[in-house]
C-alpha cells in the first residue's frame, strides 16, 4: 500500500462541527469552482481533448462529505466531484494533467478528464457506467476487513439521482446491506440524469425511500446548505464508522450547469431556474460566513486570489508538460509482459 | 486413486486458500452449501471467513472482487453458470479489464466460468463464453480440457497479477479422470499437441478437445493420422504451436463449442491464414456450434454443438482438398 491519499491537513477543531470545518469546506469549494471556470474557458477555446463535466451548483454538497473523511477512507468521487477531489487530497496539478493529458499526470494520458484517480491511496478511478463503483469500494471495504485491516475506516461512493437507476447501484448496496459494511453513500439529486428530469427516473417520493428497502440508515438534506449537508455528512460517516452499516444521504439541488460543457441545458425550465433551488451553494456559503462574522469580504477574497493562484500555477505547469507520445507508449494491457498477445492484425 | 476434473478445482482452491491468506472465494451458493457444482465442497469448514456466499447479483460480485484486488486480495470468483457472467459483463470487461492499464494498479481475480453445454441443460446454462471475453484487451482466457491443467492452470491463474477468466466445463467435470494431480505443467499461454499426426491439424480447446480425439480414433481406421492440438489458453493463442503443427500437416481444421460467428475458430483460421499461407495446402476449415441459441432436448444437444462424427467428416472433406 502506497500513503493515503487523505492528506489535508486538520486540526481537532476542524472535525468538531464548528466554524472550521465550514471554512475548510468553504475553501475546496471555492478551489473547486475557480477550477471548473478554467477548464470550461479552456474547453471553449478549445484547449481540452475530450469532453468536460462540470459541478457547478454542488460543490457545498460534495465538499460536505470528502472534507470530512480521514486519512485512511476511500472515497470514490464522480464527474461533478471536483470540489470533493481537491478536498479529499487530490492535488490542483494532478487534476489539471488529467484535463491537459499530461504524461506526468495519474492516468498518464489513458484516460482523461474527470476519470482519473489513486485506487492505492484509497480513491478508485471511476468508470463511466455509474453504479460500478459502488461494489468496488464495497469490495474494498470487505477485503480490508477480511485481512483484518479495515480498523474505523469508511468507503464513501457518490452518485446522482440518474444513477440510482441501474441495476450496479441496487446490486451494490444491496450487498453492502447484506455485509453491513461501513459504506456511505452519497446522492445528489441534481434533477436531471443529462436532459432526463426526475419525473422520468423514479417514482419513489424521495430518493432517500429506497435506503429503508435496503435495510440502511438514509438522510435527506437540502444540499444547498453548506451547514446542513456538513451536519449530515458527519453523523452519516460516524455512523458507519461505529458500525451501523451502509448511510445513504440524498441531497437535494440543481446542476448549474449542461450535463457537459457541449450542453447548453436548454431543457431546464426557468420556473426551476429561478426557484429556491437554482441557488447557487457557493454564493449562499459564502453570505453565511459574512453574515456570521468568520470571515469578512477581504477574507473572502483572498481565498478567492488564493484559488486563482494554485489553478492558474497549475494550469502553467501541466502546459508545458509532454502528452503522449504513440510511439513510446507502451501497448500492452497486462501486467504480465510474457502473456501479452503479438500484434497479429494491428501495423507495427 | 483417482481425481475427476471437478474434484481437481475443488484441490486448487483449497491449496490457494491454505497457501495465502489474501486468496478468498466469493460467489452464490459457494459457502457451507460448497456449490451448485460442489467445486468449493468442504472449501468453507477449512476457510469460514474467506469462503463468501454472495446474493445473486453478478455486477456486485465482480465489482466487489476488483475492489478487494485493489485492496491486494487474489479474489476467486464463481460464477455458478457462465451464462450469468453476462450480468457481470460491465464489471468484467470495463472495470477489471481496464484497471491496469488506467491506473497501474494490478487486477489479479479468477473469475471461474462453469462452461459449456451437457444434455438437457438448455439456452441459459450452456454457454461458451470465451470468445467475448477473449475480444477485450486486459483479460487472460483460459480453457482447460484435461484433469491436470484444470488444476494447474487454476492454480497458475490465481497466482497470475492480471484478471483471469477461468472457463472450466461442466461436461467434463464428473467423468474425467486422472491417476494424480500434477506436480508441474506446462505454462499458461502454451498449447499442447494432445495427440501427433501427418494428415490435418485439428486446433480445440476445452470439451472439444476430446471430441477431436475421438475423431481421430475413428479417422486412424480410414489411415488418416490428424493432429490434435490443445490450445489450452485462447489468450493468449499459441499461435507458434499451431503454425507448426500447420508446417507439419499442411491442413487445418479449427473446431469450437461457441456459437460460430467470429470467436476462437474465426482467429485461429486468420491467423494461420496471415502468418502461415504458405504452410497451408488446402483452404483452412472451422467448426462451430449452430447458429442458434442451445437447444434443451439432448437428441437436438447432440447435434448442435460438433461432435466426434461431425469433425470427421470435416477432417474427410478438409484432406479431399
Amino acid at each position: 500500500m502506497t500513503e493515503a491519499l487523505r492528506l489535508n491537513a486538520r486540526d481537532a477543531k476542524a472535525k468538531s462541527g464548528g466554524q472550521d470545518s465550514f471554512i475548510e469546506a468553504y475553501r475546496w469549494m471555492v478551489l473547486g469552482r475557480v477550477f471548473e471556470d478554467k477548464i470550461a474557458s479552456l474547453y471553449r477555446a478549445g484547449k481540452i481533448v475530450g469532453g468536460v463535466y462540470l459541478g457547478r451548483g454542488q460543490e457545498a454538497f460534495s465538499t460536505a462529505l470528502a472534507s470530512q473523511l480521514r486519512e485512511g477512507d476511500i472515497y470514490s468521487p464522480l464527474i461533478r466531484d471536483l470540489s470533493g477531489r481537491l478536498a479529499f487530497g487530490e492535488s490542483v496539478l494532478d487534476s489539471m494533467r488529467t484535463y491537459l493529458g499530461s504524461v506526468e499526470g495519474p492516468m498518464r494520458g489513458r484516460d482523461g478528464n474527470i476519470h482519473y484517480g489513486r485506487p492505492l491511496a484509497g480513491m478508485p478511478a471511476m468508470i463511466s457506467h455509474l453504479g460500478a463503483m459502488v461494489p468496488v469500494v464495497s469490495g474494498m471495504l470487505m477485503a480490508r476487513r477480511i485481512t483484518g485491516r479495515l480498523g474505523d475506516a469508511v468507503g464513501a461512493v457518490t452518485m446522482g439521482d440518474g444513477g440510482t437507476s441501474t441495476g450496479a447501484f441496487h446490486e451494490g448496496l444491496n450487498m453492502a446491506a447484506v455485509e453491513r459494511l461501513p459504506l456511505v453513500v452519497s446522492v445528489a439529486n441534481n434533477q436531471f440524469a443529462y436532459s432526463t428530469p426526475t419525473s422520468r427516473q423514479y417514482a419513489c417520493a424521495d430518493l432517500v425511500d429506497r435506503a429503508r428497502g435496503y435495510g440502511i440508515e438514509g438522510y435527506s438534506v437540502d444540499a444547498l446548505n453548506l451547514r446542513e449537508a456538513l451536519d449530515t455528512f458527519r453523523n452519516a460517516i460516524d455512523r458507519a464508522r461505529s458500525g451501523h452499516g451502509p448511510q445513504m444521504v440524498v441531497g437535494t439541488l440543481l446542476r448549474l450547469n449542461g450535463h457537459g460543457e457541449h450542453d447548453d441545458a436548454a431543457y431546464v425550465p426557468d420556473e426551476l431556474r429561478n426557484s429556491r433551488l437554482g441557488q447557487d451553494c457557493l454564493i449562499l456559503a459564502r453570505k453565511q460566513l459574512i453574515e456570521n462574522g468568520w470571515l469578512d469580504e477581504t477574507k473572502c477574497e483572498t481565498i478567492d486570489a488564493e484559488a486563482i493562484r494554485k489553478v492558474a500555477e497549475a494550469l502553467s505547469i501541466a502546459q508545458r508538460e509532454h502528452t503522449p507520445d504513440p510511439y513510446a507508449e507502451n501497448w500492452e494491457a497486462l501486467h504480465t509482459r510474457h502473456l501479452v498477445e503479438g500484434s497479429h492484425t494491428t501495423t507495427p | 486413486m483417482s481425481i475427476t476434473y471437478l474434484e481437481a478445482i475443488r484441490a486448487a482452491q483449497a491449496k490457494a486458500l491454505d497457501e495465502d491468506p489474501t486468496v478468498f472465494i466469493y460467489g452464490q451458493d459457494i459457502g457451507p452449501f460448497g456449490g451448485a457444482f460442489k467445486a468449493t465442497k468442504n472449501l468453507y469448514t477449512a476457510h469460514p471467513d474467506r469462503v463468501l456466499d454472495a446474493p445473486i447479483s453478478e455486477d456486485a460480485i465482480i465489482g466487489a472482487a476488483v475492489g478487494a484486488a485493489i485492496e491486494g486480495m487474489r479474489p476467486i470468483v464463481e460464477m455458478q453458470f457462465a451464462d450469468f457472467s453476462s450480468i457481470g459483463f460491465n464489471q468484467i470487461v470495463n472495470q477489471a479489464a481496464t484497471l491496469f492499464w488506467r491506473t497501474n494498479v494490478p487486477c489479479p481475480i479468477t473469475i471461474r466460468l462453469p462452461s459449456g453445454g451437457t444434455p438437457g441443460s438448455g439456452p441459459f446454462h450452456s454457454q461458451s463464453m470465451e470468445a467475448i471475453y477473449a475480444h477485450y484487451p486486459g483479460l487472460v482466457v483460459l480453457t482447460p480440457a484435461t484433469v491436470e491443467d484444470a488444476y494447474s492452470m487454476l492454480l497458475d491463474a490465481i497466482a497470475l497479477d492480471d484478471p483471469v477468466i477461468f472457463c472450466e466445463h461442466k461436461f467434463l467435470y464428473y467423468h474425467l479422470k486422472a491417476e494424480a494431480l500434477p506436480d508441474k505443467n506446462l505454462p499458461i499461454g502454451k498449447a499442447r499437441i494432445a495427440r501427433s499426426g501427418k494428415h490435418a491439424t485439428v486446433v480445440t480447446y476445452s470439451a472439444m478437445v476430446h471430441e477431436a480425439l475421438r475423431a481421430a480414433d475413428e479417422l486412424q481406421r480410414e489411415n488418416v493420422d490428424i493432429e490434435v492440438v490443445d490450445l489450452r489458453s485462447v489468450k493468449p493463442i499459441d499461435t507458434d504451436t499451431v503454425l507448426g503443427s500447420v508446417a507439419r500437416t499442411g491442413r487445418l481444421l479449427a473446431v469450437g463449442e461457441a456459437f460460430p460467428w467470429g470467436g476462437v475458430t474465426a482467429e485461429i483460421i486468420s491467423r494461420a491464414t496471415c502468418e502461415g499461407f504458405h504452410l497451408l495446402d488446402g483452404p483452412p476449415q472451422r467448426l462451430n456450434a449452430r447458429d442458434t441459441p442451445i437447444p434443451y432436448h439432448p437428441d437436438l444437444w447432440a447435434v448442435h454443438r460438433p461432435n466426434a462424427q461431425s469433425i470427421v467428416h470435416a477432417v474427410r472433406r478438409l484432406i479431399r482438398f
